[in-house]
């Protein structure tokens, strides 16, 4: 059609005037969306203003429990918003560094919660709960059956990484499993050396497992009640065990929303708390 | 006037990223060399250049039949197949994870059968980080394959056949050396695609630096690593390098196939 009506205007002068004038309408149309595309980006930001929201970081090991929080935070502080964003702790500090909108920060270890306060972004944080770690098995496999049998050869192992809190965790484990009162010397490295895959969360790590693709997997204690009986768990002796404790705070971004401070005081209340012993977690040492 | 600001703002929208991602790796200095000569990236980039060179040969040989046969001849289900062969285009390569974990997995269709009998596992190995890239990454080598046959005239195919020439050699010396820059196109494609996989290979064969940890899967640890975006950048850079390199030689050899035929 509009071919058609080109070649009724088919003089040279005729063609340039029209396509100076198609071209000026798509500059236009062009800047119209880029302005709309500005609009949009800015938009977020006002309704945050207004808006009664609090984003929390949380590690992935909290998932379930603060998915409850967040309901009830909303029940009972009507008209607040609380969205989660959930990753293994070393992303999310990665992410607050480099400026993510972060009201909350709960952390599944000391040290990655220190990163982030000593670079300025964030408040001195309070501990508010514990955790350990555990074995766990897929459903029906015997491949695994004591804790000491993860050292033996050919099992398939799942850790978190190195430099995730649960696989720094696993690893300082294991080093216990090697020392005085362990299991013998060597414990470490034959495990390690069953070691199939890196995950980098441990959310993933209780996937892999649960998908029966892995023999073993270490875990938190909570993660188990997670899993919802798909896996079964192997208690690691008490003395080699290492306590998790998880740090919360709020965020440089999150001083200015007084319900981020409310979140961080409800997580640390009776009610919060009694949350968090329902997933399995310790209360706050 | 108005279309050389669209030029530029798309330019600059382009040129912004990789001039962040140069920035901070001079910020780094002596860190990010280290860690972009790390073993881990060592490790990573030779597990994901011979990964991906095993995809696109895998691609080549299964998939140029697979366009000949759309191309060239009609039997009921064709367009069936055809968007069969552009599902994996379409879907996030997560779902070709879970897909393959549900055929080939422990408690897969056919992988719970096969370490019954054989004791053979597919997770965690290299070979799982092969088949990921290829259920990703070889329709695009199909695709352009099959537009590349489907361009040339049946006709001269045909005149091959008057001559005496079998199907086999009227492909070879008739059809292919006229598909050839479709083709090569293709197999660029099909390469990088299966260079940045992430999410099948995450998904379905799991990450261990040496045996299933490809170039994505490492950038991503070390984003999540003690050294954080130094870690990244470092090996974003290494892989970015490569890329330039692989692409610029791809051209050369486009433009010497281009002349010759």
């Amino acid at each position: 059609m509009v071919s058609g009506r080109g070649s009724r205007f088919s003089t040279p002068l005729r063609a340039t005037v029209r396509y100076r004038g198609r071209a000026k309408r798509f500059t236009s149309l062009a800047f119209g969306l880029v302005l709309l595309l500005v609009c949009l980006g800015c938009s977020p930001t006002i309704i945050v203003k207004g808006d009664p929201a609090v984003t929390v970081f949380a590690a992935s090991s909290l998932t379930d429990a603060f998915k409850e929080m967040g309901a009830e935070f909303e029940r009972t502080h009507t008209g607040t918003k609380v969205t989660f964003s959930f990753a293994s702790s070393s992303i999310l500090s990665t992410q607050i560094e480099e400026g993510a909108p972060a009201d909350v920060f709960a952390s599944a270890d000391a040290d990655t919660m220190r990163a982030v306060v000593e670079s300025g972004r964030a408040d001195e944080p309070h501990s508010f709960a514990t955790n350990a770690l555990v074995v766990v098995v897929p459903r029906n496999s015997t491949v695994v059956q004591t804790f000491s049998d993860l050292a033996k050869p050919g099992v398939k192992l799942v850790l978190a990484g190195k430099d995730v809190p649960a696989g720094k965790y696993a690893r300082l484990m294991l080093a216990n499993a090697s020392g005085g009162q362990g299991i013998g010397p060597d414990f470490s490295t034959r495990v390690l050396a069953n070691v199939r895959s890196e995950e980098s969360n441990v959310r993933a790590v209780l996937t892999k497992v649960q998908l029966g693709e892995a023999d073993a997997g270490i875990v938190y204690r909570t993660d188990v009640q997670a899993a919802k009986g798909e896996v079964g768990a192997i208690t690691i002796p008490g003395e080699l065990n290492v306590a998790a404790t998880y740090p919360i705070t709020v965020t440089k971004e999150g001083k200015q929303n007084v319900r981020a401070r409310t979140f961080v005081e409800y997580v640390l209340s009776k009610p919060g708390q009694e949350i968090l012993a329902r997933h399995g977690f310790g209360g706050a040492p | 006037m108005g279309v050389g600001v669209l030029v530029l703002a798309f330019a600059v929208f382009f040129i912004l990223p990789f001039a962040g991602l140069i920035t901070r790796a001079i910020e780094g200095d002596r860190a990010t060399w280290d860690l972009a000569t790390s073993s881990v990236a060592r490790d990573a980039l030779a597990l994901s250049v011979w990964t991906s060179t095993v995809t696109v040969m895998l691609a080549v040989v299964f998939g140029t039949p697979v366009a000949y046969v759309l191309a060239r001849t009609n039997f009921p289900g064709r367009s069936l197949c055809d968007a069969l062969i552009d599902l994996p285009i379409v879907l996030p390569p997560t779902v070709a994870g879970v897909a393959l974990l549900t055929a080939f997995g422990r408690r897969g269709l056919i992988g719970e059968p096969i370490e019954a009998w054989t004791g053979f596992t597919f997770g965690f190995r290299t070979l799982a980080v092969i088949m990921a890239q290829t259920l990703v990454a070889a329709p695009f080598y199909v695709r352009a394959a099959r537009a590349g046959f489907s361009a040339v005239d049946p006709q001269f195919e045909r005149v091959a056949y008057t001559l005496g020439a079998s199907r086999f050699r009227a492909f070879f010396r008739v059809l292919a050396p006229q598909a050839r820059s479709a083709m090569l196109a293709g197999v660029v494609l099909c390469w990088a695609r299966a260079m940045g996989e992430l999410g099948a290979t995450l998904i379905f064969a799991g990450s261990l630096q040496g045996s299933t940890q490809t170039m994505p899967l490492a950038i991503l640890g070390a984003f999540e690593g003690s050294n954080g975006l130094t870690g990244a950048v470092a090996l974003s850079l290494v892989l970015l390098g490569v890329a330039l390199l692989a692409l610029w030689l791809f051209r050369v050899v486009a433009q010497r196939a281009g002349s010759e035929g």
